[in-house]
């Protein structure tokens, strides 16, 4: 009875949440509503049992790629509106189309999904870390470490490309020294 | 551990524990102001708030009141709703992470009292079993109230506060994170109640004795992501007026106050709980009096930090987390699987 209530309340302001995203032309608002959506979602983890995911989903989506985003919009006036261009209206229609085929799939989905049945079912008795950790560990052992390489990879790449002057700082310059960059470009 | 013959969590206890943390954390939040001058007075030998009933202890209800009367002001420019909210995700949050910690111990209400009574009221409102990560996590989403008051207020101060608070949360996030990952590999379980268990064996038991570099890395993690005086860049004085809170005023302002206290009392819960032993009897004491004496020295160490230390350059804080901090944590993360393994 709860559940399905916190349910219902946690979709509906997901998906509202979400529409705000998509719909609203200022920048704040859709980064607001996106990021306490992750929260929202995080909440339906945590109807479903499945805890670590859930602080998982807050950690991650709204911890570190949220505020990402939210550094990256550091450099943008948020006051102002944005004008979309948007020019392509077979792009726009294709998409929709799309979209509605995608809802009729969504709401098939019950009657396809009572014959699926979980290959790697959750060991009786884990805690919910030790169930992910066992899957990860022992069937997605390879996915998880070329994962864990492409990341490696990625990782490098950014500090080697913003690195490049990181040893030089500004603050602890003199006057002169600072003048004498300015003229060397 | 007698938690086999606790009785049964219900609805209403659960309710009654979320009105006692509202209210006695939003107490100490007050108080907590009064403490905090007094202490640094001291230290400095000054004398504090002094006028104010005797020893200057009516000074918060002046305070109070005085944050209650303020006109609520809201900048012509700024993001009406977004502005008015800020303050709320920061209170919020700052409380929900304290639903999953240990506050108080567990007690059943006299059956004398009418309609609650012999209700047991549990000492965490949700016992969930990745608790830690929990509070760590609900921790990383209050930096939303600072980053989205500074974006909202269209001031460059407020602009540069919210800059700040987003790198700093973020990279502190990393050095707590790989922090109490070395404890929780000794104890194997992210829930505070096994925590509390593993050190139930009295002093020589805490985990600070095996892990005294992860407990030095927690605390300067924590006053980071509590915003205290070492790196209290977010609303610094002296370079950028007070940051994120720049055009704030009255109540909404308070509400970043509350914040910032709830915030500093789960910081230092979590290190009583995860390095120093947890609410476990101690000789003679009782467990509620040794856990309230332990919250109370590190909230007492946060002040007397303060009053020791002159604030870090931006560039010195993100040069200590990312070239000392961090390599220390994985290292330290590294040598504890060794150790466990051999």
């Amino acid at each position: 009875m709860y559940e399905q209530i916190a349910f219902y309340l946690f979709s509906v302001l997901t998906v509202g949440l979400f529409l705000v995203t998509v719909l609203s032309s200022n920048i704040l608002y859709a980064m607001t509503s996106l990021a306490a959506g992750m929260v929202l979602i995080s909440g339906l983890f945590f109807l479903l049992g499945a805890d670590f995911l859930g602080v998982v989903q807050l950690i991650v989506y709204v911890g570190a790629v949220m505020a990402l985003y939210a550094f990256a919009m550091m450099f943008f006036d948020a006051s102002k509106e944005i004008k979309e261009k948007n020019t392509s209206s077979s792009l726009v229609f294709l998409l929709g189309g799309l979209m509605a085929v995608l809802l009729v799939l969504m709401f098939a989905a019950p009657i396809l999904g009572e014959n699926i049945q979980a290959s790697y079912p959750p060991e009786v008795g884990a805690t919910n870390p030790q169930a992910v950790g066992l899957v990860l560990f022992t069937k997605y052992l390879i996915p998880f470490e070329v994962a864990a390489v492409m990341l490696l990879v990625a990782m490098i790449a950014g500090i080697v490309l913003a690195g490049k002057k990181m040893d030089e700082s500004l603050t602890t310059m003199d006057d002169e020294e600072v003048t004498l960059q300015k003229d060397k470009k | 551990m007698e938690a086999a013959v606790l009785p049964e969590v219900t609805s209403i206890g659960v309710a009654i524990k979320a009105i006692i943390i509202l209210a006695v954390i939003a107490a100490i939040a007050g108080f907590g102001t009064y403490i905090e001058r007094k202490v640094l007075a001291f230290m400095q030998r000054r004398l504090g708030p002094t006028h104010v009933g005797p020893y200057g202890l009516l000074q918060l209800v002046a305070d109070g009141i005085k944050l209650f009367t303020k006109e609520d002001i809201i900048p012509q420019h700024a993001n009406r709703l977004i502005f008015m909210i800020a303050p709320v995700i920061m209170a919020a949050t700052a409380f929900i992470a304290l639903s999953a910690v240990p506050v108080f111990p567990d007690f059943t209400i006299p059956e004398w009292i009418p309609l609650l009574g012999g209700v047991f009221v549990p000492s965490i409102a949700a016992d969930i079993n990745v608790g830690l990560l929990f509070v760590l996590g609900m921790m990383a989403t209050g930096l939303y109230g600072p980053l989205l008051a500074g974006m909202a207020q269209s001031n460059k101060w407020g602009i540069i506060g919210s800059a700040r608070t987003a790198i700093q949360f973020l990279s502190y996030e990393v050095v707590t994170g790989l922090s109490v990952l070395a404890p929780i590999m000794l104890v194997g379980s992210l829930s505070l109640a096994d925590f509390n268990a593993h050190q139930a064996g009295g002093i020589a038991s805490w985990l600070v004795w095996q892990q005294p570099v992860a407990f030095v890395l927690f605390l300067i993690a924590g006053f980071a992501e509590t915003n205290r005086t070492p790196f209290d860049l977010l609303e610094h004085e002296s370079e950028i007026i007070s940051g994120y809170v720049t055009e704030y005023s009255g109540l909404r302002w308070g509400l970043f106050f509350i914040g910032e206290y709830a915030n500093m009392v789960t910081i230092s819960i979590l290190a009583s709980v995860i390095f120093i032993g947890g609410y476990n009897d101690w000789g003679f004491l009782p467990a509620w009096l040794v856990m309230i004496m332990k919250v109370a020295f590190f909230f007492f160490f946060m002040l007397w930090a303060r009053a020791s230390w002159p604030h870090v350059r931006p560039d010195q804080l993100m040069w200590v987390c990312w070239k000392v901090l961090m390599p220390i944590a994985v290292i330290n993360v590294l040598i504890t699987g060794l150790v466990m393994m051999v």
